[in-house]
């Protein structure tokens, strides 16, 4: 288990460090200098030499690039020319709200598809089954936010049992936050749940088959019995090979859902600073998610060993 | 002993498979409406039609009439046309950047999965770290430093879905490398090139065609989403995705203008899923369907 | 204690029904054993599922199955489930795959005892440990806490039969528990099995393809071919007389320690008939060797011989039998 652990930690580090490096690039490679977005209108040719002087921008790019990757080391991802606030500060200021709806949004998810796996499994063939494999596979076909517009038109326009847009913190007031954050969980949870039954109810019918499942049968156990532990225990490793594959399009669900609700996380951050041609929160926010992403996946591998008895032990 | 082991199965088995299943009306009604879209696509400037980008204050959100079949927006342009002209963009942007991803993807896959060695592992690395970032992040981040064009989309777009046709072609590849007609050719002293263009590439080109109508389909959902959000095609070019932008802020008097896109839209990926989906079940060489 | 009646197991297939059991009637009182040998195919692991109700849900299955009084065809899933585990137990051909991979061998054995025996967890810990080592497992009190990889093939059938065991049950069906282990691990196991039939005077269904597993471990003989008992008779006058060409075929191909070395195994040519097309005459006509035109042509039944409780079916059967040796 620890050598496990240590192997794919030290293929963490490369990846992270590839990953700061393209970020860093696109950033300092790409046209849009950073000297005439921050002058804007009153870029004169002398001012923007100054202050490309002062930021260091006439430095070859590799010193500029190991100069930002030892400032990140030290904590420090640069600072908003706008607002004045650094990256860290903006992005731990509005992570709760991404991450409180990332767990809520994969929480429905699983609370729809995985019921919905079981019960196709279990009766698989039959018309209920056929009928929800095909809801899902035209549920797979449906955007964030196309389903997101669907939402706001039947809860807020025409029902008005919730709100559209808007925000309160969980701490300040806890129903009224999850008030706010319903739709836009739901809106990711209807993009997360076809692709959670799909994969685990065809798993479920091929451990459906196996001797240990006609032996629990034989041995006069429960069908719940049967069905949650002795055949969804064995397919809880797929649920979490799925759950790490989600988490890319969650992120950029994220983003889009954040933005149509009007919630203060990431993603907004994100999309204002792109509209603001913030670049520096751009830059900061970019190399965080995506090293949050990377380490996502690291901790849903370690979690795929530690569900899975032959690897645990060391058998794999 | 072992004499008695035989079994019925073998029997069974040695049988010729049944034909495939049949295609399904689901399918052809996939393939009819991706007729459609692409028929109208083509021909939006010779048809019959108001232009998608004139101006007309009078007649803001104007409900289906003779003039304008399916209304006008909230900016009094002619939604027909522009759910015509908006096809255009999804689909040219859908079907080029896949084909940029299928190239590349497609090349890198197959030298890595005949080579081996090295090449193998830098190719794949380099994917692990183009997958290391959320697809839509990295497609953002890219498209505000490059400023917005239908060109600069679809190259990002390509990019982004190199990992996944290099995967694809990788892992046809590395099974097909084994059997027995490419063997044969080796030993008949045939060029690396021959081999790759004559014997593989013929074969590992069906999965990846099945595959780049999947491709088209999640391409044109992330455009959508780009241009739902302002960073895709720039403004007034009319797409799906800035048209369900646009139609969100009228959700409540005008409730169309946001539906009519994304009835489009969710249509035409579903299409392309459909169609894919059904391909690539057919193609999958895991089947032994080659 | 148990008989099965008349039952068919028809499955459909893509070529048609295929009848995989075909009107088998058989009976084990309390307390004895039956052993079922026949060929892969043969139907007789169908006919354990159909006695234990775990054929696949498109099988058909007609006939009885009484046991212990009541038709287990009739009775509903929730007296079915009581009954399984608590009088009728069943131990599978590969330990590999009949234990959950990922639930500990004390969970899998507990669960058992809390379903039948409403025991609290404390007590159900203390029989888990008592019935493996009654197994003969070593050091039982680790096992219930580790999982089956961390197990031999052998060991995990040991686990295997505890759970059978566990309730106490009437009745065991063993099929082929000892197909997919060592040969050196095979005589342990059915003597572990023996000895616990006797020892708690269980009935007991011990289906192999091995003549000589149910040699001296059994009280009666079935042989099963083509999904039909072609030969039935008591364990000792089977093996002084055996009737059935079919039967001393399967005698013959057995490896035996006294024969020369080198010696070929003479095989059974020919392979079983189709499933799906029933002959007109005798199934085993075809590859007999002392088939004549009548066995072609019409299907004998299973009858009683001179001697009571011998039955075969078959027109000609061995006179100067060929086994003694056996």
């Amino acid at each position: 288990m620890l050598f496990f652990v240590a192997r794919r930690l030290l293929y963490l580090i490369p990846v992270l460090i590839a990953v700061s490096l393209l970020t860093f690039f696109i950033a300092s490679l790409l046209p849009g200098d950073l000297a005439y977005v921050i002058l804007g209108d009153q870029a004169t040719p002398e001012k923007v030499a100054a202050l490309r002087h002062d930021m260091g921008l006439d430095q070859p790019i590799w010193i500029r690039y190991f100069g930002w990757l030892g400032n990140i080391l030290q904590g420090d991802f640069g600072r908003s020319f706008r607002t004045g606030q650094t990256v860290l500060q903006a992005v731990t200021e509005r992570f709760p709200v991404s991450f409180e709806l990332m767990i809520l949004a994969e929480i429905i998810g699983l609370a729809i598809g995985v019921p919905l796996a079981i019960v196709c499994a279990a009766r698989s063939g039959g018309a209920f089954d056929r009928f929800m494999t095909g809801s899902a596979f035209a549920m797979l076909s449906l955007p964030a936010f196309l389903s997101a517009i669907l939402l706001i038109y039947l809860f807020a326009v025409e029902l008005r049992w919730l709100p559209a847009t808007g925000y309160v913190p969980f701490a300040e007031d806890p129903a009224a936050n999850l008030r706010f954050m319903v739709l836009p969980a739901l809106t990711l949870a209807l993009a997360e749940w076809p692709g959670i039954m799909r994969v685990l109810r065809s798993d479920m019918i091929a451990t459906l088959q196996e001797d240990y499942i006609a032996l629990a049968k034989a041995k006069g156990l429960k069908a719940s019995r049967i069905l949650f532990v002795h055949a969804l225990k064995p397919s809880s490793l797929t649920l979490v090979t799925i759950t790490g594959i989600n988490i890319g399009r969650l992120i950029g669900g994220t983003v889009i859902v954040e933005t149509i609700f009007a919630l203060p996380g990431i993603g907004r951050l994100l999309i204002g600073a792109i509209y603001t041609r913030d670049l520096i929160i751009l830059q900061g926010v970019v190399l965080l998610v995506a090293a949050g992403f990377v380490v996502m996946n690291f901790i849903v591998d370690l979690l795929y060993a530690v569900l899975d008895p032959r690897i645990r032990h060391g058998h794999a | 002993m072992a004499t008695l082991e035989l079994t019925i199965e073998e029997d069974v088995s040695a049988l010729p498979a049944r034909r495939g299943r049949r295609l399904g009306l689901l399918f052809w009604f996939a393939i009819g409406w991706m007729t459609l879209m692409f028929a109208v696509a083509i021909f939006a400037h010779v048809l019959p039609l108001p232009s998608p980008t004139d101006m007309d204050m009078l007649e803001r959100r104007a409900p289906f009439s003779m003039e304008h079949w399916l209304g006008t927006d909230g900016l009094g342009r002619d939604e027909l046309a522009r759910l015509i002209y908006g096809a255009r963009i999804s689909l040219v942007v859908g079907i080029c950047a896949p084909i940029i991803g299928l190239t590349i993807g497609g090349a890198l896959g197959m030298l890595a999965g005949y080579f081996r060695g090295r090449f193998e592992s830098l190719v794949v690395g380099s994917m692990d770290v183009l997958l290391a970032f959320p697809p839509l992040i990295l497609a953002l981040a890219v498209t505000a430093y490059l400023g917005q064009s239908i060109f600069n989309l679809t190259c990002i777009l390509g990019v982004l879905g190199i990992p996944a046709f290099m995967r694809v072609a990788r892992a046809s590849t590395l099974t097909l490398a084994r059997r027995e007609f490419v063997i044969a050719a080796q030993a008949l002293g045939a060029t690396h090139a021959r081999i790759l263009l004559r014997e593989l590439l013929p074969n590992v080109l069906l999965p990846l065609l099945a595959f780049f109508l999947l491709g088209v389909a999640v391409t044109i959902v992330v455009e959508g989403a780009l241009s739902f959000l302002g960073l895709g095609v720039p403004p007034p070019i009319s797409s799906w995705g800035s048209m369900i932008g646009e139609g969100r802020e009228s959700l409540e008097v005008a409730p169309r203008l946001a539906f009519l896109p994304a009835i489009a839209m969710f249509l035409t990926v579903l299409s392309f899923n459909l169609v894919g989906d059904t391909l690539r079940a057919i193609t999958d060489p895991r089947q032994g369907a080659l | 204690m148990l008989s099965v009646e008349n039952v068919a197991v028809e499955l459909p297939t893509p070529r048609g029904n295929l009848r995989a059991v075909d009107h088998v009637n058989l009976t084990v009182g309390a307390g004895r054993t039956l052993g079922v040998v026949g060929e892969s195919g043969c139907g007789k692991t169908m006919l354990s599922r159909a006695i234990l109700q775990l054929l696949p849900k498109k099988a058909k299955l007609s006939g009885r199955v009484m046991f212990d009084g009541q038709d287990l065809l009739q009775l509903s899933p929730e007296k079915l489930r009581k009954l399984r585990g608590r009088s009728l137990a069943v131990v599978f051909q590969d330990p590999m795959t009949s234990l959950n991979p990922v639930l500990t061998i004390g969970t899998q054995l507990i669960e058992t005892l809390q379903e039948h025996l409403e025991l609290d967890q404390a007590t159900a810990t203390k029989r888990s440990v008592e019935l493996l080592a009654a197994v003969g497992i070593p050091a039982p009190e680790q096992r219930l806490t580790q999982y089956p990889h961390q197990l031999s093939g052998g060991m995990r059938q040991r686990v295997a039969i505890a759970i059978a065991l566990s309730c106490e049950p009437k009745l065991l069906i063993a099929d082929e528990p000892t197909t997919a282990l060592d040969v050196t691990i095979q005589a342990q196991i059915l003597d572990l099995l023996a000895r616990e039939q006797r020892r708690r005077h269980m009935a007991m269904i011990l289906i192999t393809h091995d003549l000589g597993v149910v040699a001296g471990r059994t009280d009666e003989v079935a042989v099963m071919y083509a999904g039909r008992v072609v030969e039935r008779a008591p364990t000792p006058a089977l093996f002084k007389k055996m009737r059935m060409p079919y039967t001393e075929a399967l005698l013959a191909a057995l490896p035996r320690i006294d024969a020369a070395p080198h010696t070929p195994l003479p095989a059974i040519s020919g392979r079983p008939p189709d499933p799906t097309r029933p002959l007109k005459g005798c199934s085993f006509s075809p590859r007999c060797r002392y088939a004549v035109a009548r066995c072609h042509a019409e299907k004998p039944d299973l009858a009683e011989a001179e001697t009571p409780a011998h039955q075969y079916a078959c027109f000609h059967p061995i006179e100067n039998h060929a086994g003694a040796a056996a």
